[in-house]
């Protein structure tokens, strides 16, 4: 490994670690045999790419926050049996199979975590980001949550109660966050705008249309 | 097994790498290397908690220099080879071996929307009792297979609460290791902080990990 060419930008660097050069030729060479021997069709990788870079992502957890925000019988069900509830959505399937909400209220905040691996709710928040994967989340997450909220800028009263989540077996949670301040007038379109990946994960609050820049 | 996946609770991994609008996949080997893990997980040769295994199996300095793809990439080369689909030799030299039969891919373009909305159901509809109810408190098992586990060694020994009954799934422990899904209740325990980490942690905070029946007994 090269010890210079690994800057360390504070906050910024996606990887601590160096992928060796050959990899994209290995990984190349892997999917020409397995095209060549007739078990992978390298169309079908094309459409999973493309399911997960343009279809499933965190837009479909967005839209099921804001019903829930607009529509109190539906956040019953939201929080009751989560899974039926994004079903009325059309989403579920791989990595979403069997969910679970948990909700943020003034007194209770939740925070997700994987520490055995990066499960994540693919359904609804698409493909995990590097540091929801990294070492670093997922080793403090458990142990330090106030601190590792902190670090994303988030400062939890005292009286707060904060819930991790570890995903360790098969269900997999979203956080419900609290609905904004001064988004009364909003429609649920609205809402579902404002509604970001990390306040679902638990990393952030969603802040109201006033407030500006937002975060993924 | 007791490994550096099994990571929660430790120190000196730094600060969390947050980047602004991460692109879902960072270079295209990266999305090529997670398409390759779906399109060879469609022939069932292995299930899901087989593949978590293989990703544990890799050495823990390998596991931590690693990016999550490259893992990813790792994982299904050894199980392509353990699971006869590949042989080492052909993955070392990139050619099918002489008279190897050419099959017809287990995923076509056209499965791909079905494949992702069916998912997989790990839940079993088969009649077995739970061994705990809401409200009951556990303790945690101390125990430490060599194999495939997700109970993570910070809960060991600990007691909680049971919260919710998840229902009946299948037993990651055995299923990894191919020996049956024994399907057993899940259940989402709430550990204390304070339970856990001892009394310098906060005093309301709580952790909640889904546990099988076979990790709890009763405290």
């Amino acid at each position: 490994m090269d010890h210079d060419d690994h800057g360390h930008e504070h906050g910024h660097n996606h990887t601590h670690q160096v992928v060796p050069s050959d990899l994209a030729l290995r990984v190349k060479a892997l999917e020409s045999l397995l095209v060549e021997k007739g078990l992978v069709d390298p169309a079908a990788l094309d459409t999973v790419v493309d399911t997960y870079e343009r279809k499933i992502g965190p837009r479909n957890g967005a839209r099921v926050v804001a019903r829930a925000w607009v529509d109190p019988a539906y956040k019953q069900r939201l929080l009751t049996d989560a899974t039926a509830a994004m079903a009325e959505f059309g989403y579920g399937g791989t990595q979403g199979e069997h969910m679970r909400v948990v909700e943020n209220t003034p007194d209770v905040h939740n925070l997700v975590v994987c520490t055995l691996c990066s499960c994540y709710p693919w359904s609804v928040l698409g493909l995990p980001p590097v540091w929801y994967k990294s070492a670093a989340y997922r080793s403090r997450a458990v142990i330090d949550p106030r601190g590792v909220l902190r670090e994303f800028g988030l400062d939890l009263a005292e009286h707060v109660e904060v819930r991790v989540w570890d995903s360790t077996a098969e269900l997999r949670y979203l956080v419900l966050p609290e609905r904004p301040a001064g988004s009364d007038g909003l429609s649920e379109d609205d809402l579902a705008t404002l509604v970001t990946r990390d306040a679902m994960v638990g990393v952030a609050k969603v802040t109201g249309p006033a407030a500006g820049a937002r975060r993924a | 097994m007791n490994g550096v996946h099994d990571m929660g609770g430790m120190h000196g991994m730094g600060p969390v790498p947050y980047e602004r609008d991460e692109p879902v996949f960072h270079a295209p080997w990266e999305a090529r290397a997670f398409a390759l893990n779906i399109g060879m997980r469609a022939w069932r040769r292995w299930n899901i908690d087989a593949g978590r295994y293989e990703i544990e199996l890799i050495p823990p300095a390998e596991y931590l220099r690693m990016t999550y793809y490259e893992r990813w990439f790792v994982r299904l080369v050894e199980l392509l080879v353990k699971r006869d689909l590949v042989t080492r030799e052909e993955i070392d030299t990139g050619t099918p071996a002489p008279g190897a039969r050419r099959e017809k891919p287990a995923l076509t373009a056209e499965r791909v929307a079905s494949m992702v909305r069916n998912g997989a159901i790990a839940s079993r509809d088969v009649p077995v009792a739970p061994r705990f109810a809401v409200n009951q408190r556990v303790r945690a098992r101390t125990i430490n297979p060599a194999g495939h586990t997700r109970l993570p060694r910070y809960v060991r020994g600990r007691t909680g609460t049971i919260e919710r009954d998840h229902g009946v799934y299948v037993f990651p422990d055995t299923n990894a290791l191919f020996l049956g899904e024994k399907p057993q209740h899940v259940y989402s325990v709430r550990f204390t902080t304070r339970e856990l980490w001892g009394e310098q942690a906060p005093p309301r905070d709580a952790v909640y990990l889904d546990l099988w029946d076979d990790y709890l007994e009763p405290a």
